[in-house]
């Protein structure tokens, strides 16, 4: 768990076609796709958005309120809102599917580039060393 | 920042779910009518936004709700109570900014402390002092040499410090600085921290209206022709353009809730209020090509329902 205030920054535009909570909704995906928002980091309070962006508290609850009911956010009683973790959306063919696409692209990619599989699995592991990542859970091993 | 206001507010007397409520409110000055039976509610706790050209019965309006101007017909109620026989302590609770900020040239900012305090139960000192501060105002400064902006600041100043539940504000962002405009929105963002307070603000800057206003309302040459959630008013007004393969037809079919129609040389954009599946299909069958959705800015939604032509009141429902 992150739980620093997240750094990134809405901005918002009047006059345009899309109404001030869409553009909020919409930067706050974006910024989670991207990897700008992290799982579990907070969300600046609806108070100090409403301030911030000069509009009114409501346009900003509407806008929360949607991202929680997507599952974007996450509602914590009283400590405010939090990036949620992102939840598998692709069924587990379909991830398949997507990490042979992405294995097949690499692997030919490093051939090119005149790398043995040595070298190129010391590469990859290296990688993931720095990634730090968390054991799979239970199920996925293969 | 401006402080906290009214942490310690008293209990306030009645917790009706409308504070302001016009029926029929009509004004003529000599054979001119100013304001033609407006009918609307102002549901507590909104930011009221009541939009309209110069002259199209704004002030007028206000004037009559506060009980400053008799209507010719009609009538409306503030805080619960009839406008012709408001009480003074219910006169208290309402912050009212007239139009234009006139001030006393010759009194000095800090002496308007003193003068206003004596009219009203409630006076909160520090907010009328963080308040002008915030506009950068002295209190040793006559009043005569204030900006514009800075008298803006003092008006507000003085409606702060009563500690008001609902602001009546008459046009206040007119002709001030983008600083001052900034710091008027930024108080009144602030008000309504709490729930329980209602602004109600004539205005035609259209960007504030979209920053701050829950509800709108539309005032047109003396008539309203909306007056619905600001959300609700988003959803129903949409633009289409249709395409076609030379210049669109002058006549149009009758197009149920037509606000707007513009053509180009070979489009014809439209602003329709509630649109439905027939407008389309109308569309098509005077040649159109092919008819999009396009989004379209508050702003140009609003503006289309100002202007001499068209049936134009669709949004009438209070609240």
């Amino acid at each position: 768990m992150v739980n620093q205030v997240a750094s990134f920054h809405l901005n918002i535009t009047t006059g345009s076609g899309t109404p001030i909570y869409r553009q909020i909704v919409e930067q706050v995906r974006l910024a989670v796709a991207t990897g700008d928002l992290l799982p579990g980091q907070a969300m600046p309070s609806v108070r100090s958005e409403s301030d911030r962006l000069l509009v009114n508290v409501n346009t900003v609850v509407k806008a929360y309120a949607e991202l929680v009911r997507d599952g974007v956010l996450e509602s914590h009683h009283g400590k405010g809102f939090f990036v949620a973790e992102k939840r598998q959306v692709y069924s587990k063919a379909e991830r398949m599917r997507r990490l042979q696409l992405a294995v097949e692209s690499f692997v030919h990619e490093a051939v090119f580039l005149d790398f043995n599989p040595d070298q190129i699995r010391k590469a990859v592991n290296e990688k993931l060393a720095a990634l730090d990542l968390e054991p799979q859970p239970a199920g996925e091993k293969s | 920042m401006i402080r906290p206001i009214g942490l310690e507010d008293g209990p306030s007397t009645g917790d009706l779910p409308v504070v302001i409520q016009a029926r029929g409110l009509t004004r003529y000055f000599g054979s001119r009518c100013a304001v033609d039976s407006l009918s609307f509610d102002v549901p507590r706790g909104s930011v009221f936004a009541f939009i309209g050209r110069n002259g199209a019965g704004k002030t007028t309006t206000i004037r009559m709700i506060l009980g400053l101007l008799e209507p010719t017909r009609g009538s409306s109620t503030i805080l619960g109570y009839d406008s012709a026989a408001l009480p003074a302590k219910a006169r208290a609770r309402i912050g009212y900014m007239a139009e234009g900020h006139p001030v006393y040239a010759w009194m000095r900012v800090g002496q308007y402390a003193g003068f206003q305090r004596g009219f009203y139960e409630k006076w909160n000192q520090p907010i009328f002092e963080s308040v002008i501060d915030y506009f950068a105002v002295s209190p040793r400064t006559k009043a005569g040499h204030l900006s514009h902006g800075q008298r803006a600041g003092l008006h507000l100043a003085m409606t702060l410090a009563i500690e008001p539940e609902l602001l009546m504000l008459d046009d206040p962002a007119t002709g001030l600085d983008p600083s001052a405009r900034r710091s008027l929105l930024e108080a009144m963002i602030h008000f309504t921290r709490n729930r329980e307070r209602t602004i109600f603000f004539s205005t035609h800057l259209l960007d504030d209206v979209e920053r701050v206003a829950d509800h709108v309302a539309v005032l047109d040459y003396s008539v309203l022709r909306v007056c619905c959630s600001a959300d609700t008013f988003r959803e129903r007004v949409r633009r289409l353009v249709a395409r076609f393969p030379g210049e669109p037809p002058r006549k149009l079919p009758a197009i149920p809730g037509l606000l707007r129609a513009t053509r180009t040389e070979n489009e014809l954009s439209l602003v329709v209020a509630n649109l439905n599946s027939r407008t389309e299909r109308d569309l098509q069958s005077i040649g159109a090509l092919d008819v999009d959705e396009q989004p379209i800015s508050l702003e140009d939604a609003l503006i289309a329902h100002v202007g001499r032509q068209g049936d134009k009141s669709f949004f009438l429902n209070p609240a």
